[in-house]
């Protein structure tokens, strides 16, 4: 009876959770959301990755890491430049985001030339 | 604006750095009508040229007093590598398989090396060449070191200014430069890995302070790039891969998380990862040790912690974050402790090395692990080797610690973890003062600036109508210390310090009760405890950290120095009359430099890697020689080299090394057991010691033919002068070995195997 109640509540209040969550999202500036999605990309190829490796096993194992930390670094990349250029963070107002689009571009180049070299 | 004419004046500052500054100053503004600002720019960029030409020539004691040679025992293997790489290119260099190591093992040694150091010196060596400069190798590799020095002392000096202001980073760089602790692994000749780490890992700190204060992911990848020099260049890069993720998870406990710190942190981290990954000898290890877990770990952390702090900003709903708090984390947690459970149950994750247990446990290596215990840079320190190493900045440092807590910053609380960590290292173990030296350098530099600047800042508002009166003041102190001491080193940091008071008067500090007269003292008595600090580190430099260990010096009886070189002597002998392909067996300590002057293939070499191969050798020093024959056959030995102390005097010789290969051959073949060494747990060589060790192998090698010596007047023949004895043993017959040579001095001895007897 007491169990019942307890998981309703919190279906209940995850539902609502999940609900204020994509209501404020919406408000949430395109540019960013397209990072976002780039992000959710980069995480869900890195998933996909893992998930075989557990199948077929990580043999070439540099090239597993390679994979796996390309996604991973895109992600982390990504991220940092979504703080960069969200008009919302006080900490980065200095920072014009065409600067921050240029690190970010050198960053991923220099990511992915290791692991181009790291592939095997 | 002056830049037209800067070269010009730079040149000219130089030259009249000695006189009265005042006055020097004084002149500028009349002549020159610089600004204060570019007056100060100026004074900085004199100050850190001469500090790094300082930093170099301290450092070159060793090459003026003897020769330019690589020192001690692992810059031969530096040494020889490098000679390889230039020789044979990089991609030989990589896949290089080395036959005449471990014996008959061998070693590859592309994959067992931190490449950093040789790469950097080869690199250097075809520069000087592309600018048609014709240096030998050799010479490349005995200034790598001091160049290296030279470069930390700048890098030094953009660390203080991040910390403090440009004042403490200046008196930072002048500390640095001149601190035995560094100076200890840093002289010209001591080609080891340490020399560039050094610079590497203060650079990595100091790049990756500079993304966390900006947020910028140009800075946090020089930050990868610094750590990739460092992974490449020494084993130590574990300090920074275990202090940076402990300095981010302080930040995030008490509460100083920023976006900045996540961008410089994962940036360095993903990418620094990757580039760390690429030297052979680390491999995968940052995916598989326990000691690179931390990173890891902390990684996944600052996503949550990134997630949870967005979602925050999203809802604006403290009740529903509460709830969605809760699924977070028990989520996070229960799938983090089940992953790091299976690794570490599958063995996927490999348990923490000896070594890194040795660090956090100082007793630990003692009990388990007593190949390391027995090198003398692993054991626990002394406190006069701080005293030596660190001098005045030993008690600078709680005053620094002082200051950076009354300023509290990312910053600051990253140095201060820094030199808390890395003192207890260095207490631990002696070599890790190295990674001290710059942390306790960058923290005392802060309480020498503050402390000055507070001093004359008090001297300043006393005074303020007698404005010219105050820098005749100081001037006059600079003076009076300049009596002190012969070196440079203090008027330099002397000088810069006048300069910054005037730009910075607005940050006295008033609530001091000092009276205008104590201030002055109080400045005055700083002053000479920089100076002594100068002359105590030129004297150290000089006297202890100058000697190549190669070739060893003593005071004669009439005063002057003997030089004993016998070691190259033996070396040499070892080169040209025995066959290329003889294999010659010693204590490990002298394996590279028996590979790299000699030219011989050796059993076993410093590079510790099997220690079973290295108990065997043991095993075979503290036989009786007819066992130790069985042995050496069976490792196909030719030569065995021992190195002797008795007729010079020389302590650091096998037989005091002696009980080191009895634990270590003892730790993997019972038969040999320590106590039928000693004599009621005593170690002695004389009449009265343990049978087995009159006639171990070692024993009767070391003392052959020695009974007939004299070697001191006034003392029957076979007195040993290294241990102050008359040895037990005066009639050492061999039956398996010839005595082949012997040096000048006895302090090296080969001896041939001889063949088995014919069987009728």
């Amino acid at each position: 009876m007491v169990k019942s109640t307890t998981t309703t509540t919190t279906t209940k209040d995850a539902q609502a959770l999940l609900h204020s969550l994509c209501s404020a999202y919406t408000a949430t500036p395109k540019n960013l959301k397209i990072i976002d999605l780039y992000v959710i990309f980069a995480i869900f190829t890195a998933l996909i990755q893992v998930v075989y490796m557990a199948f077929v096993g990580s043999f070439p194992f540099n090239s597993f890491l390679s994979g796996v930390l390309s996604c991973v670094g895109t992600a982390v990349l990504a991220v940092c430049l979504r703080i960069q250029v969200n008009k919302e963070n006080k900490e980065f107002k200095d920072l014009p985001p065409e600067r921050a689009f240029a690190d970010f571009v050198l960053c991923n180049l220099v990511l992915h030339l290791v692991i181009m070299n790291f592939l095997g | 604006m002056g830049s037209g004419s800067s070269p010009t004046m730079s040149s000219s500052t130089t030259t009249t750095l000695k006189p009265d500054t005042s006055i020097f100053s004084h002149n500028f503004i009349k002549t020159l009508k610089l600004k204060t600002k570019q007056q100060e720019l100026l004074l900085r960029v004199t100050i850190l040229t001469l500090v790094y030409i300082l930093a170099f020539i301290t450092r070159l004691f060793s090459v003026l007093r003897y020769e330019s040679m690589i020192h001690e025992f692992d810059p031969y293997f530096n040494y020889r590598t490098t000679l390889y790489l230039t020789k044979n290119g990089f991609y030989d260099f990589w896949n290089w398989f080395d036959f005449e190591s471990w014996y008959p093992l061998g070693r590859i040694i592309g994959g067992t090396l931190y490449p950093g150091l040789m790469v950097t010196a080869a690199v250097i060596y075809w520069t000087l060449r592309f600018l048609r400069f014709a240096v030998h190798i050799r010479e490349v590799c005995v200034l790598t070191a001091p160049f290296f020095a030279s470069n930390t002392t700048l890098v030094a000096y953009f660390f203080g200014k991040e910390i403090w202001d440009s004042g403490a980073g200046l008196v930072a760089a002048a500390l640095i430069a001149i601190c035995p602790g560094y100076i200890s692994r840093s002289v010209a000749g001591s080609y080891d890995n340490e020399g560039v780490a050094i610079f590497a890992l203060l650079l990595t700190f100091y790049l990756f302070v500079k993304a966390v204060n900006t947020g910028s992911l140009a800075w946090s990848l020089g930050a990868a790039f610094g750590y990739f020099y460092m992974v490449s260049a020494w084993g130590g890069y574990v300090f920074i891969i275990n202090l940076i993720p402990l300095y981010v998870l302080v930040l995030l406990i008490i509460g100083r998380y920023s976006m900045r710190l996540y961008v410089a942190y994962n940036c360095t981290y993903i990418i620094g990862m990757l580039l760390a990954m690429q030297i052979q000898f680390v491999g995968f290890q940052h995916v598989q040790s326990g000691e690179h877990m931390a990173a890891m770990g902390v990684f996944f952390l600052m996503q949550v912690f990134y997630f949870v702090g967005w979602v925050k900003h999203l809802l604006n709903n403290a009740k529903l974050f509460e709830v969605f708090l809760k699924i977070t984390l028990t989520s996070t947690i229960g799938l983090g402790g089940i992953a790091f459970g299976l690794g570490m149950a599958s063995g996927y994750i490999s348990p923490w090395t000896g070594r890194f247990y040795s660090l956090l446990d100082p007793t630990y290596a003692k009990d388990h692990i007593p190949i390391i215990a027995s090198v003398s840079e692993h054991q626990p320190t002394a406190w006069s080797s701080f005293m030596f190493d660190f001098h005045i900045l030993l008690f600078l440092f709680p005053a620094g610690l002082y200051f950076c807590f009354k300023r509290l910053s990312d910053t600051t609380i990253f140095i201060v973890m820094y030199g808390l960590t890395s003192m207890y290292f260095a207490s631990v173990m002696v070599r890790l003062i190295l990674v001290a030296t710059p942390a306790v350098c960058l923290i005392s530099a802060v309480a020498v600036s503050a402390t000055i600047k507070n001093l004359t800042s008090v001297i300043r508002t006393k005074s303020k109508a007698i404005y010219t009166g105050v820098a005749k003041g100081t001037a006059s102190a600079k003076a009076s210390s300049k009596d002190h001491s012969p070196s440079p080193v203090v008027d330099r940091r002397n000088l810069d310090r006048p300069k910054t008071f005037v730009l910075e008067k607005t940050l006295f500090d008033q609530s001091l009760p000092f009276g205008r007269n104590v201030a002055a003292a109080l400045l005055l008595g700083a002053l000479y405890l920089l100076s002594r600090y100068a002359i105590h580190c030129t004297w150290v430099t000089s006297e202890a950290y100058s000697s190549p260990s190669i070739v060893l010096s003593a005071r004669g009886a009439n005063g002057g120095r003997v030089i004993f070189d016998d070691y190259r002597e033996a070396y040499f002998w070892l080169r040209q009359n025995t066959p290329p392909d003889a294999k010659v067996m010693s204590w490990w300590d002298y394996g590279y430099q028996i590979t790299a002057m000699g030219n011989r293939t050796v059993i076993v070499d410093n590079n510790t890697w099997n220690n079973t191969h290295i108990a065997t050798v043991g095993r075979a020093m503290s036989s009786y020689e007819d066992e130790a024959y069985e042995i050496m056959r069976s490792l196909d030995v030719d030569y065995v080299l021992v190195v002797f102390g008795g007729v010079t005097g020389y302590s650091s010789d096998d037989i005091n090394k002696f009980l080191w290969m009895v634990r270590i051959g003892g730790g993997v073949f019972p038969v040999i057991k320590e106590p039928d060494y000693l004599v009621n747990g005593e170690y002695r060589v004389d009449k009265g010691a343990a049978p087995k060790m009159l006639n171990c192998l070692m024993y009767k090698l070391s003392y052959y033919r020695f009974g007939e010596l004299s070697t001191e007047y006034g003392k029957p023949p076979g007195y040993d002068r290294a241990r102050g004895v008359e040895i037990g043993n005066k009639d050492v017959k061999l039956e398996h070995l010839e005595e082949a040579f012997t040096t000048s001095n006895w302090i090296v001895r080969i001896y041939k195997v001889k063949p088995p007897n014919n069987r009728w």
